[in-house]
């Protein structure tokens, strides 16, 4: 009866070629972004899903330091940015960083995801400084740190140009990249909503110098503001073509659009069929990626437990200190507890695996 | 038993009806997309037109004050405590009236049984309602047969004067879960599943319209959800007399089973979907987005689900409980049109506005 409905939906085809495990085209994925057939398009996307990942539905224990506030890009689609004399600016020093990192230290935090606006006085040396003082805290965290974009800035400011620079983060304690600031990726999009952002290519280019030094990274969608389909496929497609050549993508994410205290604050934010729509499709066109998180602080616990059945495998974990959702008034909260996330992950039925950044596994809960 | 899971699937796209025992089998063997794609088709043989309907009306409750003191509800004072309260005229006024300027069409009218007020309270209360021409959807079961207690009427003659004070249709709250041995842990004192089933069987024997509901992830197991389901779907087979069911999980927080953990969206939408496939004699099923939150309940239109239920310009008894969904009109209609639908207002009996 599925596969007759899927036919019906006029997915015929590409139901066939998702069971044949070949890779879906541009066109492809333009259908179904155009449809709202969300059980064809989920039902399929959990064929990807469980091929991939089998019933495993990931989770991490993480800190999150949001370093900095104060950004010189300041898009428009952003509500944690700001000027530096804007009263709500913050900057953390390293003393306060390290004692953010001290006051967690009996907790089993397995990683450290440090981003922040790209900030126009701190210097190079604040930078490496911070990873190393993250590292001399807690020796055995992974660090995840620093978008495409802080990357790029941070290679502007040392004057070494990317490679370089990256080679001395990860001296320094980088582990690994996360896969913020790549919005979309079409020059229409970023000249409209982020100006003085990092280009698409720009991002693209961390990312591939990032991958051939061996350090893994993620990517993200930013969806539900003003792109086109046409612009998410491309976006998709553009990233799908540098996991061909690199390989050292790890997780797609894409991130819902939250309006409120934005400048475009006038666009209504996603629905459940546009969250599950983009994470499927996704999962569908990323033939490529290992994994697809359904960033539960952005579209709340309920829908990123659906999201299991509908090609994620990643719901991200327990953040706390998130800042950068919570300004644009994310209401999912700021905290699941494990027990509670370990229940959600189960009654959908999936396995619980807790992991660490790289993917290895801490614990199965069976 | 998964090829038995298919042909039951297939079984209810042939529009046949399914036993105890085959929806017991799905709950306990069927995954999201086998009851997903069932439920969406028997949901779109009895809606051919994509049409998401939805009302607009407010719930007032005019008492807080409640001698059930039911071990899952968050809303109630009991007589004894501080802080209930009785609505006056004034204040219903009030409501009624904003309700109207909102474009809403009915009031839904729900309180605790008050242990002092006598019968011809709420008499009064429907002509007061009434005299603001507006269609009273009003006093759930447990309601109507502690009017019957406290008159010394009988069920049938409680309905009779309702309907003739005004009460235009009964909401089919309180039904929780028609299992006796469930009624008997957590509602004691609250009507049995027989006596809800008698007020409804009545009201409808007297050509009102009533809806039913089930709430369900306490202390309950799935055959007595299915128990519940089948009981509903005998009386309707009956009388016809239900327009919807509306399915919800309870909500434990600031409850007597606080410690009980809240059904996840996951399983709301399983149960979502069992109830569209076994309840094949009732033509529209609600989301509830009260308590789902809205990308759940739009979702939910894909499970089995044909209407968005009430905007609720007031809410008390769900907030009770910490949830604090709230959505207006406009968003209801977005919600709808972007998962492919046409938003259309209408009223209790489902006509259209």
């Amino acid at each position: 009866m599925i596969t007759e409905e899927i036919k019906r939906a006029g997915f015929g085809d590409i139901l066939a070629r998702v069971e044949a495990g070949e890779r879906l085209s541009t066109d492809d994925a333009v259908r179904l972004y155009e449809s709202t057939d969300i059980l064809a398009i989920g039902y399929m996307a959990n064929l990807v899903r469980e091929r991939l990942n089998g019933d495993r539905a990931y989770f991490i224990y993480n800190q999150h330091i949001n370093y900095s506030n104060i950004c010189s890009n300041l898009c428009k689609f952003c509500a944690f940015g700001k000027p530096a004399e804007d009263e709500q600016a913050y900057e953390m020093s390293i003393g306060e960083i390290r004692e953010k990192i001290r006051e967690r230290l009996d907790e089993p935090i397995v990683e450290v995801h440090v981003v922040g606006g790209i900030h126009p006085e701190l210097p190079y040396s604040y930078y490496l400084e911070m990873l190393r003082a993250i590292k001399e805290e807690r020796p055995e965290i992974h660090i995840q740190g620093f978008t495409g974009v802080e990357i790029a800035h941070l290679a502007e400011l040392s004057g070494k140009g990317l490679k370089k620079t990256l080679e001395e983060l990860i001296e320094a304690g980088l582990g690994s990249i996360p896969g913020g600031g790549a919005e979309v990726f079409s020059q229409r999009i970023r000249e409209i909503t982020c100006e003085k952002k990092l280009s698409g290519e720009g991002w693209l280019e961390v990312a591939r110098t990032a991958h051939k030094l061996g350090l893994k990274s993620n990517a993200t969608m930013l969806y539900g503001h003003i792109e086109t389909i046409e612009e998410r496929v491309d976006h998709l497609a553009r990233l799908r073509e540098l996991q061909d050549e690199t390989g050292g993508f790890m997780t797609f994410i894409p991130l819902a659009f939250h309006p409120r205290n934005t400048e475009m604050h006038d666009l209504s934010r996603s629905t459940g069929i546009e969250d599950l729509k983009n994470i499927a499709v996704a999962r569908l066109f990323l033939d490529n990626f290992p994994h697809i998180k359904a960033y539960w602080i952005m579209i709340g616990a309920k829908l990123a437990q659906v999201a299991l059945s509908f090609g994620a495998d990643d719901v991200d974990g327990t953040a706390s200190e998130e800042k950068i959702t919570q300004m644009a008034g994310g209401e999912a909260g700021q905290f699941l507890a494990r027990n509670e996330l370990v229940r959600i992950i189960k009654d959908a039925g999936r396995v619980p695996v807790e992991r660490d950044t790289l993917y290895n596994v801490i614990r199965e809960y069976v | 038993m998964a090829e038995d899971i298919a042909k039951i699937c297939e079984r209810t796209a042939a529009g046949e009806r399914l036993s105890v025992a085959d929806a017991l089998a799905l709950a306990e063997g069927a995954d999201l997309y086998q009851l997903g794609f069932a439920a969406n088709r028997v949901r779109k043989s009895k809606h051919p037109q994509p049409l998401v309907t939805y009302v607009i009306d407010r719930n007032i409750n005019y008492t807080d004050i409640c001698i059930s003191a039911c071990k899952f509800c968050a809303f109630f004072h009991g007589p004894e405590e501080e802080g209930g309260y009785v609505l006056s005229n004034d204040e219903l006024a009030k409501k009624i009236e904003e309700t109207k300027d909102l474009g809403g069409t009915q009031i839904l009218l729900q309180g605790g049984l008050h242990p002092d007020l006598p019968f011809s309270f709420y008499e009064e209360m429907l002509r007061f309602i009434k005299s603001h021409d507006i269609h009273i959807h009003g006093f759930s079961p447990p309601e109507v047969c502690h009017f019957a207690e406290i008159s010394g009427l009988s069920i049938a003659e409680v309905i009779s004067k309702l309907k003739e004070a005004g009460l235009d249709s009964i909401p089919g709250g309180g039904a929780e879960i028609l299992s006796d041995r469930v009624r008997g842990e957590t509602a004691p004192r609250k009507c049995s599943a027989d006596r809800w089933l008698e007020v409804m069987g009545e009201a409808h024997l007297q050509g009102m319209r009533t809806t039913a509901t089930m709430m369900f992830g306490h202390i309950e197991t799935w055959a007595e959800r299915i128990e519940h389901l089948d009981r509903l779907r005998t009386l309707q087979d009956e009388t016809g007399g239900f327009t919807a069911f509306i399915s919800w999980p309870f909500q434990p927080a600031n409850t007597a089973l606080s410690t009980v953990k809240c059904a996840t969206a996951h399983e709301y939408l399983r149960v979502l979907a069992i109830s569209r496939l076994f309840l094949d004699n009732f033509d529209n099923l609600q989301a509830s987005w009260v308590t789902q939150g809205p990308k759940i309940a739009q979702t939910a239109l894909f499970f089995g689900a044909n209407d968005f239920g009430s905007t609720m310009i007031e809410e008390n008894v769900v907030a009770a409980a910490g949830v604090g969904f709230r959505l207006s009109e406009e968003e209801i209609r977005k919600l709808v049109e972007t998962a492919g639908f046409v938003p259309r207002q209408r009223l209790m009996d489902y006509t259209l506005v």
